[in-house]
């Protein structure tokens, strides 16, 4: 695409994902809520496998933000982004909070960025 | 029950959730500075807020949308985050079975994370507040904070150098949703494979390596379970 044009397809392309999304996302919320009294619950075997989204989604979200495998063991974890993963990681594990998290991860990656590795 | 909308249940459900606010509002922020770095617009970045209004998926979006990922990948991607919320709709719909039709569409649409945690939590304990007041209470007041948190996440995004790395935040949400889903065995394998497999397919064509990745930690999960059992 050339860069004039690329300004211009960008909106309706965000339009089109965004509307897309919604009608999808609304379905998946009204589902039970509208069919209850004709449907009783999740069925079972679709029950079991949505148990496991939530941690599979979020780590396949979250770690290749923080790790880009580089060509030598010392370049994949010399890497700011995964030193200021790993801290907020044992944050989130000991408080379990959100802002405590990104406060520290972004402390962390501001740190190494601008003194350690500057 | 008084006679407003504005009563004792809507507010309980008002106060019950104003400390999730501290966890709500920078992740709404981190969605605005990933509205802009994705390349979208005030109008964009709201819009999605309001019609999506769903944050984990809204933020794995727009990082597809900002690499030119194909609107298939995009949408699939979204949809499988937000598959979770068939489990909520499904445990809080007996709760709203004497509502009527359009009052449930409502309520449906501001289901989230936080509001289905917190009104399930309460119509145990406390059965006799209006169902629908509370939830709507808590549900609504998250809306709105979102909204905000959005617009001023946009302006800041806009405003603050590259080179501080804001949208780093994005993975930190991430994360701290991600350590309290791994409560077990199978869901820790779920995670670790998950997150293993993704990194090894950041160099899938068509940005399927989030897709491959949570599928393959769905499966996973699945066979852990059933070695475990």
């Amino acid at each position: 695409m050339s860069s004039g044009l690329g300004a211009l397809a960008a909106s309706p392309r965000a339009w089109v994902a965004i509307a897309v999304i919604g009608v999808i996302t609304y379905g998946i919320r009204l589902s039970f809520i509208h069919l209850f009294g004709r449907i009783d619950g999740v069925p079972t075997r679709l029950q079991r496998p949505l148990r496991y989204v939530p941690p599979a989604v979020l780590a396949a979200l979250v770690l290749p933000d923080l790790v880009t495998l580089g060509p030598s063991v010392t370049a994949t974890f010399l890497d700011e982004r995964l030193i200021a993963g790993a801290v907020a990681g044992a944050v989130a594990w000991r408080t379990e909070n959100v802002f405590a998290t990104i406060a520290t991860g972004m402390g962390t990656l501001w740190v190494f960025r601008f003194v350690v590795f500057a | 029950m008084g006679g407003g909308v504005f009563d004792e249940d809507l507010l309980a459900g008002v106060r019950d959730v104003s400390p999730l606010m501290l966890g709500v509002a920078p992740f709404a922020l981190v969605a605005g500075i990933a509205a802009v770095d994705a390349g979208l617009g005030l109008a964009e970045a709201v819009g999605m807020s309001v019609i999506v209004f769903a944050g984990a998926s809204q933020l794995a979006a727009l990082e597809l949308l900002g690499e030119n990922a194909p609107l298939a990948v995009v949408v699939g991607t979204a949809a499988v985050i937000n598959l979770r919320m068939l489990m909520y709709s499904a445990s809080i719909a007996p709760h709203f079975a004497d509502y009527g039709r359009r009052l449930r569409a409502g309520l449906a649409y501001l289901l989230t994370d936080q509001a289905y945690a917190l009104s399930v939590a309460e119509f145990d304990e406390n059965p006799d507040r209006s169902r629908w007041r509370y939830y709507l209470g808590a549900a609504a007041s998250l809306w709105i904070v979102w909204q905000i948190g959005t617009v001023v996440g946009v302006v800041l995004g806009a405003g603050v150098p590259d080179a501080w790395g804001l949208t780093f935040a994005v993975p930190l949400v991430f994360l701290a949703l991600l350590v309290p889903a791994m409560k077990d065995r199978p869901t820790t394998v779920a995670g670790v494979a998950g997150g293993a497999v993704a990194v090894v397919a950041a160099g899938l064509p068509l940005n399927l390596g989030l897709l491959v990745g949570a599928l393959c930690g769905v499966a996973a999960g699945l066979v852990t379970e059933v070695r475990v059992s």
